[in-house]
């Protein structure tokens, strides 16, 4: 509580008496890059910043993130007791830490973990997939060396293989880590990662071969269960033992409700650890997310610290420390609110929106559907024709309507894709998706009465060439060359942020 | 928004919750429900079972704000679904963190021109800070070594014994040795000399601390820095020198300005301060800022494309939540310097009160000092009857949550008692405290009196009983001191058993 200061000037008494908007230090422009001299007081620091974010997106218009943007009013209400709680004060809150464990538990059960009767899951709650997938990998590097140390070889070289279309937090892992990154590249029209040629990489500085259920550009489920069948037979060959882990961030909350029969998870035995974004489908405000561990066998001793904990012993493996309780608290509240039969519903609700939304781009007769059918309920869609307009065109005017929609490139060896994607959310219902068809619609109309950019600046660049006297001379291969740089060079800029 | 299925227990929602059918079921565990339940159920099901929580505020262990105004309360709430990373899509919140990152660094000092943007970021805490400070020297230093064409293959790092714990996981998870000072009695800080004389070739950097976790004092940077300066120039390394601000770096620059730690001295090349510590924000906020462009490797920093500008990020986590960097950008412009001055003179104020009220008692050491983060550690005079942990453990009842810690070597025969003032721990709590830890005093006193009766008189009574049965020796006769060596003994086992856990503990947090 701050010390009420006593009024040194007379008109500062003015204050709570003139409204808001007309107070003084609305007039003083806001502190930008030095901490201000004197204090405001707080409805006037609460205007000042609710009114800058009003600039911000709609978090539900938002079609670009899988991160959950809607919860019931009572958890909301569970999330703002809790915002005091430091999770890591396990000897203060035992019952939160007790919640964590017991979602640790439910998930590890979802994906079928091979655990007993009486035997806890191992697994923790972190802040996101990017740490989880630290965490993980962190895992696979640790018992790789001990492996090699024993054997008396070299593990200054680990690598680990994935597909090209992995989210930026494994390039973040393989930097921060020192671990070499090798990538299946994709191909036109297979826009995930071939378990084929990925076994072919993996060689025995390999510490893991990572499978990503719910690809970040398509939405796609990986080919999990034969890139076990490969590995076994590759593993027997060599010796190696090579391991998967499986970054289910976004699918692994909606392979289990909906396709159940689909095995990718700790029924195939290669697979040694999974993570799962709480804040995707897991339907939780950003900020948790999962990783499970076949067993103890998986986690290397050495990485995890013992806390006392009520004198008791509490394991912890967690790159942060200090966080909030609440998405923890949110992550239980929807285990226990919807249950298995609740997030199919959700799930089979996102999927038929999928559907209803793809049906309406198709018919209008200008894309073409890129996602598939089964996976993760996205719509991603590119242009039939892009000659005189992109996607990221459509995705600008789009704006205007109000919708984020992002439009990105595929990573190598399909560069020369552009697609815009929608991700069906559980908050985005049927009227929602019926109206972005029709806003579609009215950009692409819009945009055909346009002319194109990349014909208008070619007409550009000849009208100064023909003006000035100086013989700077481009013929028109040239200056189409120089514009499909031009364009090449933003589509590129852009290649880096599929999120 | 789950479709509403038509309910075969349809009256479920008549029932008053408590009488509801799911309150009477025993509660899902370990796996998933089947059904769904009803959002009231949910939310009262949880609700109580998070009443057995202790209370936050009565938490006097962490240094963690517990408290924060209404308004902001209502800031945080509305921007709870706001995906921090989504840089395109929130743009102001995005401008809020620079903002938040050009405050501080300007608050530390660091050199830059005036329309010069800072180089730091925002992260989850100072655990992801520390790793994202270590990860820039770990590869500055690499890089330097590979153009000597010398090995860079065993980095280390030299810190005080003293260290929170995250920064054993950045040694262990980076593969980066830790070289520790460790402490004596008497003097639980990194001694800036002994540090110095650790340093060698491999050094990465030193980490100093500013406001230790177990007993609040600052580090001496200045000395380090003089030391360090010398030391550099006869080696050529260039070992720079990183600041720990979790719980100093809100205090020092508004109730010790002239105290010279941060980027006024040349080595500092990055600092980290926790935003939800003395920041007075709600847990899941920290803060890195390095001195210039210079000492962040470009290679170690990812691009993304904003909005057609480069917006270039370098944190360990990804997706998270935007609100604890809007409750960081309220306070410091709700507050500002004068307002950050007001509370931490307040705290300080109310930590005094506190020791003052320990002092009179006239059992207690005081450990910590009077300069430093604003807390209280304080050790038994006289440990013959009772020590710190069972202190703690009696406070508990009263409400208080007051943690008992031993210290790292070379002091581990010191334990302490640790109190935290935040800012919502009044004068008025403080008297309280003091009036409670009187009443615990009391009664182990009286445990400790009422045992030593029974061990004399139960011996009598025992001896007698032997005698009363015919002369036959039934049990063996136990002297007085035998009985009392057996009740220390019980008492020595039950401490050395808290020890040993405690020992193994990294957790002092």
């Amino acid at each position: 509580m701050v010390i009420s200061s006593t009024v040194t000037h007379p008109d500062e008494q003015r204050q709570s008496i003139t409204c808001t908007f007309a107070s003084r230090y609305m007039r003083d422009p806001v502190p930008k890059f030095k901490l201000p001299e004197s204090s405001i007081p707080k409805d006037a620091a609460y205007q000042i910043i609710n009114d800058e974010l009003m600039l911000d997106g709609k978090p539900r218009l938002n079609l670009a993130s899988f991160v959950t943007t809607w919860m019931e009013p009572e958890c909301d209400k569970l999330i703002m007791d809790s915002l005091n709680k430091n999770y890591v004060d396990m000897d203060e809150y035992p019952v939160t830490t007790e919640l964590q464990n017991r979602c640790v538990n439910i998930i590890a059960h979802l994906f079928h973990a091979p655990i007993g009767e009486e035997e806890t899951a191992v697994g923790v709650g972190t802040v996101g997939s990017s740490e989880a997938i630290m965490l993980a990998g962190l895992a696979f590097k640790r018992k790789w060396q001990t492996k090699r140390k024993a054997e008396g070889k070299p593990y200054d070289k680990p690598n680990i293989v994935t597909g090209a279309n992995v989210q930026v937090c494994w390039e973040k892992f393989a930097r921060y880590f020192e671990v070499e990154l090798k990538e299946v590249k994709l191909t036109e029209d297979y826009y995930v990662m071939d378990p084929l040629k990925a076994v072919e990489m993996v060689d025995e500085n390999t510490i893991c071969v990572a499978a990503i259920l719910g690809s970040t550009l398509t939405g796609e489920f990986e080919d999990v269960k034969l890139l076990n069948e490969l590995l076994t037979i590759k593993n027997k060959e060599t010796g190696w033992d090579t391991p998967i882990h499986v970054d289910a961030a976004s699918g692994g909350f909606v392979a289990p409700f909906l396709y159940p029969d689909l095995e990718w998870d700790f029924r195939l035995p290669w697979v040694k650890s999974i993570n799962v974004s709480g804040h995707k489908y897991g339907l939780v405000y950003p900020g948790i997310g999962w990783v499970v561990w076949r067993n103890k066998d998986d986690l290397p001793d050495d990485l995890v610290f013992h806390i006392n904990y009520l004198g008791s012993d509490q394991p912890t493996f967690t790159l942060n420390f200090s966080k909030g309780s609440s998405q923890i608290i949110a992550q239980y509240y929807q285990f226990i609110r919807l249950g298995f039969e609740g997030y199919k519903n959700v799930m089979e609700n996102c999927l038929e929106n999928t559907r209803v939304l793809k049906e309406g781009i198709e018919k209008t007769g200008r894309f073409k559907i890129v996602s598939k059918d089964i996976g993760v309920p996205l719509v991603a869609f590119s242009l039939k024709d892009s000659s005189q307009h992109t996607v990221f065109e459509i995705a600008d005017h789009l704006r205007k309507y109000g919708w984020i929609v992002p439009a990105y490139t595929m990573p190598a060896d399909a560069q020369h894709i552009a697609v815009l994607r929608v991700v069906i959310r559980e908050d985005f219902s049927c009227s929602l998706a019926e109206r972005l068809v029709s806003d579609i619609v009215k950009v692409v109309n819009h945009l055909d009465t346009l002319p194109s950019a990349l014909s208008s600046k070619s007409a550009h660049v000849a009208v100064i060439a023909s003006e000035t006297s100086k013989e700077v001379k481009k013929d028109i291969t040239e200056t189409q060359a120089e514009i499909a740089r031009y364009w090449k060079k933003l589509v590129d800029g852009k290649r880096v942020g599929a999120c | 928004m789950v479709l509403s299925k038509t309910s075969s227990e349809s009256d479920v929602s008549v029932h008053s919750t408590f009488a509801s059918r799911y309150v009477r079921t025993s509660l899902p565990r370990f796996k998933m429900p089947e059904e769904s339940i009803p959002k009231e159920a949910a939310y009262q099901i949880i609700n109580d079972e998070l009443m057995l929580d202790g209370n936050p505020r009565l938490n006097l262990a962490s240094f963690v704000t517990t408290w924060m105004e209404p308004e902001c309360d209502k800031l945080i709430m509305a921007s709870i679904n706001k995906n921090y990373v989504d840089m395109d899509e929130y743009p102001v919140t995005t401008e809020l963190q620079n903002r938040c990152v050009n405050m501080i660094a300007h608050l530390f000092n660091a050199p830059l021109e005036e329309n010069e943007a800072a180089v730091g970021v925002g992260t989850v805490g100072s655990s992801e800070a520390i790793m994202l400070a270590g990860l820039a020297f770990k590869r500055k230093w690499q890089n330097k070594r590979k153009q000597e064409g010398k090995p860079f293959d065993k980095p280390n790092i030299v810190t005080g014994a003293n260290v929170q714990v995250c920064w054993e996981k950045f040694a262990r998870y980076f593969e980066v040795e830790l070289k520790e000072v460790k402490l004596n009695e008497g003097y639980y800080v990194m001694d800036p000399k002994k540090a110095v004389d650790l340093v060698d070739e491999n050094t990465i950097c030193v980490a100093a601390i500013l406001g230790s976790t177990l007993n609040g004092e600052f580090e001496d940077v200045k000395t380090l820095n003089d030391l360090l300066v010398e030391k550099n120039k006869e080696t050529g390394w260039d070992t720079p020198i990183h600041v720990d601000a979790a719980s100093g770096g809100f205090i020092a620059p508004f109730i010790y300005p002239e105290l010279v730690w941060d980027f006024r001295l040349p080595l500092v090349k990055s600092i980290n301060v926790s935003g939800h510590k003395y920041g007075l924000v709600y847990a899941g906020i920290g803060w890195a800022v390095w001195r210039s462009k210079e000492d962040l490797p470009e290679e170690l920093i990812f691009h993304i494309n904003y909005l057609g500008a480069d917006q270039p990020t370098f944190t360990l986590n990804f997706s998270k939540g935007s609100s604890q960097v809007i409750a960081q950008y309220y306070q410091l412009i709700r507050l500002g310097y004068e307002g950050y001055k007001n509370v931490m003179e307040n705290c300080r104020d109310n930590m005094i009160v506190l020791k003052e009220g320990l002092e009179k008692m006239g059992r207690f050491n005081i450990v910590s000092k009077d300069d430093g983060v604003p807390l209280v550690a304080f050790t038994l005079k006289d440990h013959t009857n009772f020590d710190e942990f069972q202190i703690s453990d009696l406070l508990r009842r009263f409400g208080w949550i007051v943690p008992a810690y031993s210290m790292p070597p070379d002091a581990q025969h010191i334990t302490v008692l640790r109190v935290v003032i935040r800012e919502d721990f009044s004068r008025t709590l403080a008297e309280r405290l003091v009036a409670d830890v009187e009443k615990v005093l009391h009664e182990l006193d009286t445990l400790a009196a009422r045992i030593r009766l029974i061990s004399s008189t139960s011996n009598v009574t025992i001896s007698e009983e032997v005698v009363k049965n015919n002369g036959q020796v039934v049990a063996t006769k136990k002297s007085a001191l035998e009985t009392q060596r057996e009740i220390t003994a019980v008492w020595k086992k039950f401490v050395l058993e808290r020890k040993k856990l405690n020992d193994k503990m990294n957790g002092v947090c």
